[in-house]
C-alpha cells in the first residue's frame, strides 16, 4: 500500500455534551479524489476544522503524508492546502496582494511567490485581474483566488469544506471540473467536503457521513452496489434514510 | 522551518496589517481625531483649572496640553491594542483567523506577529499624532521622535497583549462591546494619562495605589520619559512583566474553536 496523503484514524469530537463526530475512520490515497458527502449538520466541518488542526481532537489520530498531526503540525500543515467554506479573502486588498500574503505565511520569497502567484492566476483565467481589489470580483472569482492561494506552495493534499456554496451553476462546474483536473494532471489527493451530490464524479471515492458517522466508504459503484441503489442520490438518501429511521 | 520562513512570515503579517489600515481611511481619520479632541478640546479647557508641577521628567513649569500628550500617546495604543483584538474576534467568526492559523507555524509565533502588526499600526498613528501636535505648537524635543521609538513598541505589545488576552476569551463578537467599556475607560482615567499621580493620592490614596498598578500607567509613564530622552527603570520593568503576562496568558488561551462552539450547540 502506497503512503497515504491523509489518514484518520478513530477520530472522535464533541461540543459540550455528545459528540460531533465519533470514531471517524478513514484514507486518502495519493492523488486520490475523495468526497465526502453528507447533509447540513453532519459534521463536515468539524471534521474539516480538526485536519487542519483548527480544533484538537481529544481522541484518535490525523496523519497528513506520513506526520503525526498533534505531534508535528506544523511538518504536516505544510503539506495541506485549504480552502474554507467561508471567504477568508481581504477585502480591501489586491488579489497579488493577498496571495503574497499567503505565500509569505509558507516562507515563499518574493520573486518566486510572484511567479507561482502569476502561473496560478493563469491556470484559473484570472491573470488579468490580480491587481483589482478582491471587494470588485464576483463570488466565482473570488473562490478562484482562494484555491488559487491554496496551491501556490504546492501541497500533496488539497481539503476544501464545501466551496462551491453560494455560486452560480456555471462557476460551481467551473471549480468542481478544475480540482477534478487538477487531481488528475498533478496526482494531488483531494478531500472535497459537499453536500451537493452532482459535484461528485463517476470515477471518484466517497465517503458518506451522517451524524458524525460513517455510512459508506468507496468508489461511487462500490457504495452504489452495496446499497443495492442504481445512483449515488439513491444510495444518498437510502443511508440517510436509514439513519433517520 | 528556517529563520527566513520566520522572518517572511513576520514580513508578510506587518506589511498585510500596514496595508490594510492604508486602505482603511476611516479607521486612520477616527484614530486622530479621538486624540485630538482632547489635546485641543479637553485640555485647552482644563489648563487653567489643572495646575502642573515640576515633576520629571520635566525640567521647567510645562502646560497642561504637554503634560496629556504621552497619555495621548498611550490612548492611541489602547484604542488601537483594543482595535485589534476586535479585529481578531471577527476574523476568528469570519474566517480570515483560521488561514493564518493553518499555515505552518507555530501558533505562539502567529499570534506574536499578529500583535506585532498591529503594534506596527499604532506606531503609525502616534507619529501622525505627534506631528500634528507639533503643528499646534506643542512643544517636544526633537530628539524625542527618535527615543519614543522603543518605548512605543513595547507599550503598543503591552496594550496589545491586553486586547488579545481580551479576544481569547470571548466567544462572540457581541460580548466584546462591553467588555470595552470595562476595560478601556477604567484602564484610561484610573492612569497617570490625564493628571499626575500626585494629584489623585490628594484626592484618594485607594484610587492612588489602584493607579500606581496599573500598566497603562507605566506604559504612559515610560512615553513620558521616552520623549525626554530618558529611561524611568520602574515603568519599563512593569510594562515589560506586564507584557509576558498578557501575552503567555493570550497565546495560551488562545482557542479558534470559541465562537464556533456556541453557534454549532445552539444548531444542534
Amino acid at each position: 500500500m502506497t503512503e497515504s496523503a491523509l489518514e484518520i484514524d478513530g477520530l472522535s469530537y464533541g461540543y459540550g455534551r455528545g459528540f460531533a463526530i465519533e470514531d471517524i475512520s478513514f484514507r486518502i490515497g495519493q492523488g486520490e479524489f475523495t468526497a465526502l458527502l453528507g447533509p447540513n449538520g453532519a459534521g463536515k466541518t468539524t471534521l474539516f476544522s480538526l485536519i487542519t488542526r483548527l480544533f484538537e481532537a481529544p481522541r484518535g489520530k490525523i496523519s497528513v503524508c506520513g506526520i503525526n498531526l498533534r505531534e508535528r503540525p506544523t511538518k504536516a500543515l505544510a503539506h495541506m492546502g485549504v480552502v474554507f467554506q467561508q471567504p477568508t479573502l481581504d477585502l480591501d486588498l489586491t488579489v497579488r496582494q493577498n496571495l503574497h500574503y499567503f505565500a509569505s505565511l509558507h516562507g515563499i520569497g518574493r520573486r518566486d511567490a510572484a511567479d507561482r502567484i502569476d502561473e496560478a492566476l493563469e491556470r484559473l483565467d484570472m491573470g488579468e485581474r490580480d491587481k483589482e481589489k478582491v471587494r470588485q470580483l464576483n463570488g466565482g472569482h473570488r473562490r478562484r483566488v482562494e484555491l488559487a492561494r491554496a496551491l501556490l506552495h504546492r501541497p500533496d493534499l488539497l481539503v476544501l469544506d464545501e466551496p462551491t456554496v453560494g455560486l452560480d451553476v456555471p462557476a460551481r462546474r467551473g471549480i468542481v471540473e478544475h480540482v477534478h483536473d487538477l487531481c488528475r494532471t498533478q496526482g494531488m489527493a483531494v478531500l472535497w467536503a459537499t453536500h451537493l451530490i452532482d459535484e461528485v464524479y463517476p470515477d471518484d471515492r466517497v465517503v458518506v457521513i451522517h451524524k458524525g458517522h460513517i455510512l459508506a466508504d468507496g468508489s461511487v459503484a462500490e457504495v452504489n452496489q452495496n446499497n443495492s441503489s442504481a445512483n449515488l442520490t439513491q444510495t444518498f438518501h437510502r443511508l440517510i434514510n436509514q439513519v433517520a429511521a | 522551518m528556517s529563520a527566513l520562513h520566520y522572518g517572511r512570515a513576520l514580513n508578510g503579517i506587518v506589511t498585510r496589517e500596514v496595508l490594510r489600515f492604508l486602505h482603511q481611511r476611516e479607521r486612520f481619520l477616527a484614530a486622530l481625531v479621538r486624540p485630538l479632541v482632547w489635546l485641543l478640546v479637553f485640555a485647552a479647557g482644563f489648563r487653567a483649572a489643572l495646575g502642573v508641577s515640576i515633576i520629571p521628567p520635566y525640567e521647567t513649569y510645562i502646560t497642561y496640553e504637554t503634560y496629556i500628550i504621552p497619555g495621548l500617546v498611550g490612548m492611541i495604543q489602547l484604542f488601537n491594542g483594543m482595535q485589534s483584538s476586535l479585529s481578531m474576534v471577527y476574523d476568528r467568526e469570519m474566517g480570515s483567523m483560521r488561514t493564518l492559523l493553518v499555515s505552518p507555524l507555530p501558533r505562539w509565533f502567529l499570534l506574536t506577529s499578529k500583535l506585532l502588526a498591529g503594534t506596527a499600526v499604532s506606531i503609525l498613528q502616534v507619529y501622525a499624532f505627534l506631528l500634528i501636535a507639533l503643528a499646534f505648537g506643542i512643544d517636544l524635543p526633537p530628539v524625542g521622535f527618535l527615543t519614543v521609538l522603543p518605548a512605543l513598541v513595547l507599550s503598543g505589545l503591552m496594550l496589545g497583549a491586553v486586547g488579545m488576552l481580551l479576544s481569547s476569551t470571548i466567544r462572540q463578537l457581541e460580548n466584546f462591546a462591553g467588555v470595552m467599556n470595562f476595560v478601556i475607560f477604567p484602564t484610561f482615567f484610573l492612569s497617570s494619562a490625564l493628571y499626575p499621580l500626585w494629584k489623585m493620592q490628594e484626592s484618594s490614596v485607594l484610587l492612588f495605589q489602584i493607579c500606581s498598578v496599573n500598566p497603562f500607567t507605566h506604559a504612559v509613564e515610560l512615553i513620558r520619559f521616552a520623549l525626554y530622552a530618558e529611561v524611568n527603570w520602574e515603568s519599563l520593568g512593569w510594562t515589560a512583566l506586564a507584557l509576558a503576562v498578557f501575552l503567555g496568558a493570550a497565546v495560551y488561551g488562545y482557542n479558534p474553536a470559541r465562537g464556533f462552539m456556541p453557534r454549532k450547540a445552539q444548531a444542534e
